[in-house]
């Protein structure tokens, strides 16, 4: 194989030289910012920096801004904090950290583009205190969900919404306080920073209701010395992301949808608002893992599903959720980093149409329950 | 060549897939995830793939080649575990592992070799494939005591043309530790796998009777004039040729074996362990040479010494006319051989 290219930034953006100037600069602090003396004061710059710039990239208070060890903690930090005594309605698309962190949620169907069915939103509601969680764009699909309008449902039925921003932060602009919302989780590899820290944003006050008690850092709301370097990555990488234009990319997204078009490829979610980076495109017939496999094969890095510890790709409960049947385990997900070229997008066209030709197209499909 | 090695994360196929990377190909690793095995283990809460995923991918890394885990579960538990319930449940001994190879192993491994450009598949099972002058043909292998071809006498012609079994001619199971040591896998000083893999603790009959719970429903124990002799306590707990765990009085220990099971009566036949019938009929026959009239040996069970026979014509079929009498256990597999090839084999149909 010629050259690798790598089309999985939804599990993990490369790191933008940004953060890694951020990250090698912050391990030249080598003290904890908890302490007194001048050393851990200049750590402590550091971190207070950084929460400053993440305040500002997505529009929340300082002091608001809860540092965690990455997504999934965020999402389940906010469950916990904001579902204290609450029912907990999911929608049925959200990420893993979401659902395992809501068992017994009720579910918030989703229509055939994978966005939020809202028009189901209010009865589910209408029995006493609630938390949503609603994803601000799908990691599968990259369809874009109404935050915005749940959220002035949610407020009229004196309910809590918690976003899960993960994947939307830096590719889509996102103001807490516009949005209504009550909290936002994102992650510092999905921006483009280093693997090992993420974020919770609370647009008030949250009660202290940590889930790792410690020493008592972030305000008490997270124990556990911060992870400076990863901190500071993240926060380089989400200035970095809102300053970048992402016309470009949805340019050679459309030109890798195309391609795939021309092979025979099903576009899921295509007429939904979706993220510029994102394309979930199902080949009929061919097992969604025997694709990544043959495109990985020819030098293309792409994802089915969701990968768990065993290595194995899962079915898609987003894409089951959508009611694609069979199609649910044909789709793949190409997910362009901040980086990619036009070559890399050649690269994948002539490696899809390799894979469509080469692979034979089952007629024994079963859908995913 | 490209060759897709199916790795279990066990010694023989991680052997397998190494020597085909030093012999220059470009080897590709799969590793199958066929049952949860936090539920097959009955620990709650473990991680649903088990030690031997993690040791195949280990082992793939070792060896530098890419390795992919597929998720066959659903398709394991409708070819495999499903069949193995209702088999038992019908009165007769399933054979897992033969069920297993004809349909994830090589019907699924197959395809997914073709759609990746793969000119064959290779496995670590101990068995050879020869290019006769017809074409590829299936022995016995070198070790004599590892010899898999009863397991692998299902496999179609069109399916072994395409396989790879790198370990067919190893003298013994040392010579692959030897090769895995050599090679630096972590599986070298690994334990071989034992009984049916999905099978927790041995307890096969309580697999059965959580999806056939007839198959646990206590019944008669007769001889062969019908006289009750005893109460079983399930049909999945027996097999034709059973002498053990029979419960019966303590004298007629080891006298009497199961000679058929009635899944109609939910009843258990015994009688003496000597003779049995001469006529095998064979379920779903596979072919590997063409189906003529002939001698040849079979063996009705995996372990067993090749017992002398005729191929003989069986209305528009073939069947295998023992020289003697035997007790075969219906379900069980009658492979036929020619000294060390593998001619063909079927599932013994009950009478």
């Amino acid at each position: 194989m010629a050259s690798r290219v790598y089309l999985d930034a939804n599990a993990s953006e490369p790191l933008r030289p940004q953060a890694r100037a951020a990250v090698l600069a912050a391990l030249e602090a080598d003290a904890n910012p908890a302490s007194v003396h001048a050393p851990g004061r200049a750590a402590r710059t550091i971190l207070d920096a950084a929460r400053d710039a993440l305040a500002a990239c997505f529009g929340a208070h300082p002091g608001r801004v809860v540092v965690t060890s990455g997504g999934a903690e965020a999402n389940a930090l906010a469950i916990h904090v904001l579902g204290q005594g609450r029912r907990l309605i999911v929608a049925a698309v959200e990420h893993d950290s979401v659902l395992a962190a809501a068992p017994g949620a009720a579910t918030l169907p989703v229509q055939a583009d994978g966005t939020a069915r809202l028009d189901a939103l209010a009865p589910l509601l209408a029995d006493g205190p609630a938390l949503l969680c609603l994803m601000a764009a799908n990691n599968e699909t990259g369809a874009i969900q109404p935050v915005r309008e749940a959220a002035a449902i949610c407020r009229a039925h004196g309910a809590l919404l918690h976003v899960d921003a993960i994947q939307a932060a830096g590719r889509v602009p996102l103001d807490l306080a516009g949005l209504g919302a009550d909290s936002l989780a994102i992650s510092g590899h999905k921006l483009g920073g280093p693997l090992g820290a993420g974020a919770l944003l609370f647009a008030a006050d949250p009660p202290v209701r940590p889930l790792i008690p410690g020493g008592g850092q972030e305000r008490g709301m997270r124990g556990g010395t911060p992870p400076l370097p990863a901190i500071a990555g993240m926060a380089a990488a989400a200035t970095a992301a809102l300053a970048a234009s992402v016309n470009d990319l949805a340019a050679l997204r459309d030109a890798a949808e195309r391609a795939a078009l021309a092979s025979g490829g099903v576009v899921v979610a295509g007429d939904a608002p979706r993220l510029a980076n994102t394309l979930c495109v199902a080949l009929p017939g061919v097992a969604a893992a025997t694709q990544v496999m043959a495109l990985d094969l020819e030098g293309v890095a792409v994802s089915a599903g969701a990968a768990c510890s065993s290595g194995k790709v899962a079915p898609s409960h987003v894409l089951a959720a959508m009611g694609l049947g069979p199609l649910a385990g044909e789709a793949i997900r190409v997910s362009l980093p901040w980086n990619t070229t036009a070559a890399d997008i050649d690269v994948f066209a002539r490696a899809y149409a390799a894979m469509a030709s080469r692979t034979t197209r089952r007629t024994d499909r079963k859908s995913i329950p | 060549m490209r060759v897709l090695v199916a790795m279990s994360g066990g010694v023989d196929s991680s052997v397998a897939a190494g020597l085909l990377c030093e012999q220059g190909h470009e080897v590709i690793g799969v590793t199958l995830q066929l049952y949860d095995h936090g539920a097959a283990t009955g620990r709650k809460g473990s991680c649903c793939a088990g030690q031997d995923i993690a040791d195949a991918r280990r082992v793939a890394g070792r060896l530098g080649i890419p390795h992919y885990v597929l998720d066959a579960e659903a398709r394991f538990h409708d070819a495999v575990i499903e069949d193995f319930a209702a088999t038992y449940a019908a009165g007769r001994t399933p054979v897992p592992c033969i069920r297993c190879n004809q349909s994830v192993k090589f019907a699924d491994l197959t395809a997914l070799a073709r759609d990746l450009g793969a000119e064959r598949l290779a496995t670590g099972h101990y068995v050879r494939r020869e290019d006769g002058k017809d074409g590829p043909e299936l022995h016995r292998a070198a070790d004599a005591r590892r010899d898999q071809s009863w397991f692998l006498a299902m496999t179609t012609p069109e399916q072994l043309a395409l396989a790879l079994f790198p370990l067919g001619a190893m003298a013994d199971k040392e010579v692959v530790r030897a090769h895995a040591a050599r090679l630096g896998l972590p599986v070298a000083a690994k334990p071989d796998s034992q009984d049916i893999c999905f099978v927790p603790a041995g307890d096969h009959a309580s697999l059965v009777g959580a999806l056939r719970p007839q198959a646990l429903l206590p019944g008669e124990i007769v001889d062969e004039t019908g006289t009750v002799l005893g109460t079983h306590q399930g049909l999945a707990r027996y097999t034709v040729g059973q002498a053990k765990r029979l419960g019966l009085p303590a004298h007629d220990a080891g006298q009497r074996v199961v000679t058929r099971i009635e899944p109609g009566a939910n009843r258990i036949v015994v009688g003496p362990r000597e003779g049995g019938a001469r006529l095998v009929r064979l379920a779903e026959p596979n072919w590997l040479t063409a189906p003529v009239p002939r001698r040849l040996t079979v063996k009705l069970r995996s372990g067993e010494a090749p017992r002398e026979a005729a191929l003989v014509p069986d209305g528009d079929s073939l069947a295998v006319l023992l020289d003697a009498p035997a007790r075969a256990a219906p379900g069980q597999a009658c492979v036929l051989y020619d000294g060390t090839r593998v001619l063909g084999g079927g599932f013994i149909a009950a009478d």
